[in-house]
C-alpha cells in the first residue's frame, strides 16, 4: 500500500516536473545566448580594447547584459520560485 | 554627458528581457505560484511603472525633434498607466478587472507611436527598419493581454505577452545609431559609424 502511494506521488512529480525544468533553464539559455552572441561579435566586449572607446561603451556593453540578466534572474529569481513551485505540487499530489 | 541613443535603448532591452524573464516564469508555473511571494508580485509592475519614470529623462534629453518627444512622453505615460494599474491591482486598491485592460491599451499606444514618429521607409536605415518591426510588434501584440483578460488561465496568451518583451529587447539590443539594415543604408542617413 505504501510502495504504491510512493509510486503515485513520484508519478505525480515526473508529470509536474517539466515546469520545473523549464523556469529552471531560463536564466541559464539567456546567458547562454549572451555567450554565444559575444563570440560572435567580439568587438561588442569594448572591455577587451578599453582605450578605443568611450565611457557609456564601457560602462554598457550588452553581451555583458544579457549574461547578467541570465544570472541575476537565475540567481535571484528562480530559487524561491522553484520551492514554492515544489510545495504547490506537493500539495497538489 | 548624456549617453549615445543606442546605448540608452540597450539599457531598456535589458529592462524588457528581466521583465520577460519573469512574465514568462509567471506564465510557465502559473500566477498562484507566482504570487506567493508579496516581492514576486510586485517586481513586473514595479518595472514597468519605474520604466515609465525612467522614460521621462529620455523625453527631456533626447530632444532631436518634437515628434520624437512626444513619442517619449507618449511611452512614458503609457507605461506608468500599466505599472500604476497593475500595483493597484496586485496591491487589491483596484478590483475591477476592467484595469487589465490598460495593457492592451498601452501597447496599442506604443505600437502607433513607433511607427508615426518614424518617418524614413523600412530600410533607410537600421534604426528606422527597428522602429516599423517593434512598432508592428507591439499592435500585433496588444491581442495577447486582450486575450489575457478575458482568459486569465490560458498559457496561449500570457506565454505570448511574456515573448514581446523578450521580442522587443532583442530588437533594442539590435539598435545602432547608424547602421544598414540588410545591406540598405541610405545615403540621406550618412556614413555607418
Amino acid at each position: 500500500m505504501d510502495a504504491e502511494l510512493v509510486r503515485q506521488g513520484a508519478r505525480a512529480r515526473i508529470r509536474h516536473s517539466w515546469r520545473n525544468t523549464a523556469v529552471s533553464a531560463l536564466g541559464p539559455l539567456t546567458a547562454l545566448a549572451g555567450l554565444v552572441w559575444a563570440l560572435v561579435q567580439p568587438y561588442r566586449i569594448t572591455l577587451l580594447d578599453p582605450d578605443k572607446h568611450s565611457f557609456w561603451y564601457l560602462a554598457v556593453q550588452p553581451p555583458l547584459l544579457v549574461m547578467l540578466v541570465g544570472a541575476l534572474f537565475h540567481f535571484w529569481v528562480v530559487p524561491g520560485l522553484l520551492s514554492d513551485l515544489e510545495e504547490a505540487e506537493e500539495r497538489a499530489t | 554627458m548624456e549617453p549615445p541613443a543606442e546605448v540608452v535603448h540597450w539599457m531598456f532591452g535589458v529592462g524588457f528581457l528581466f521583465l520577460g524573464l519573469c512574465l514568462l516564469a509567471e506564465a510557465i508555473i502559473g500566477r498562484e505560484v507566482w504570487r506567493r511571494r508579496a516581492w514576486r508580485a510586485y517586481i513586473w509592475p514595479g518595472i514597468a511603472f519605474l520604466m515609465g519614470v525612467l522614460m521621462w529623462p529620455v523625453m527631456v534629453f533626447y530632444t532631436s525633434s518634437a515628434i520624437h518627444m512626444l513619442a517619449h512622453s507618449a511611452w512614458a505615460q503609457a507605461l506608468m498607466l500599466v505599472g500604476g494599474a497593475q500595483l493597484g491591482l496586485v496591491r487589491g486598491k483596484l478590483r475591477s478587472s476592467m484595469w487589465e485592460l490598460t495593457l492592451p491599451l498601452a501597447l496599442l499606444v506604443s505600437g502607433f507611436a513607433f511607427l508615426i514618429h518614424e518617418q524614413n521607409p523600412w530600410f533607410f536605415s537600421r534604426a528606422a527598419f527597428l522602429h516599423h518591426a517593434i512598432g508592428w510588434t507591439l499592435l500585433v501584440a496588444a491581442i495577447f493581454p486582450l486575450g489575457q483578460a478575458l482568459q486569465p488561465r490560458r498559457f496561449a496568451w500570457s506565454a505570448g505577452f511574456a515573448m514581446t518583451w523578450i521580442v522587443v529587447a532583442v530588437m533594442l539590443f539590435c539598435d545602432r545609431d547608424l547602421a544598414p539594415i540588410f545591406g540598405h543604408l541610405s545615403k540621406f542617413a550618412g556614413g555607418p559609424r
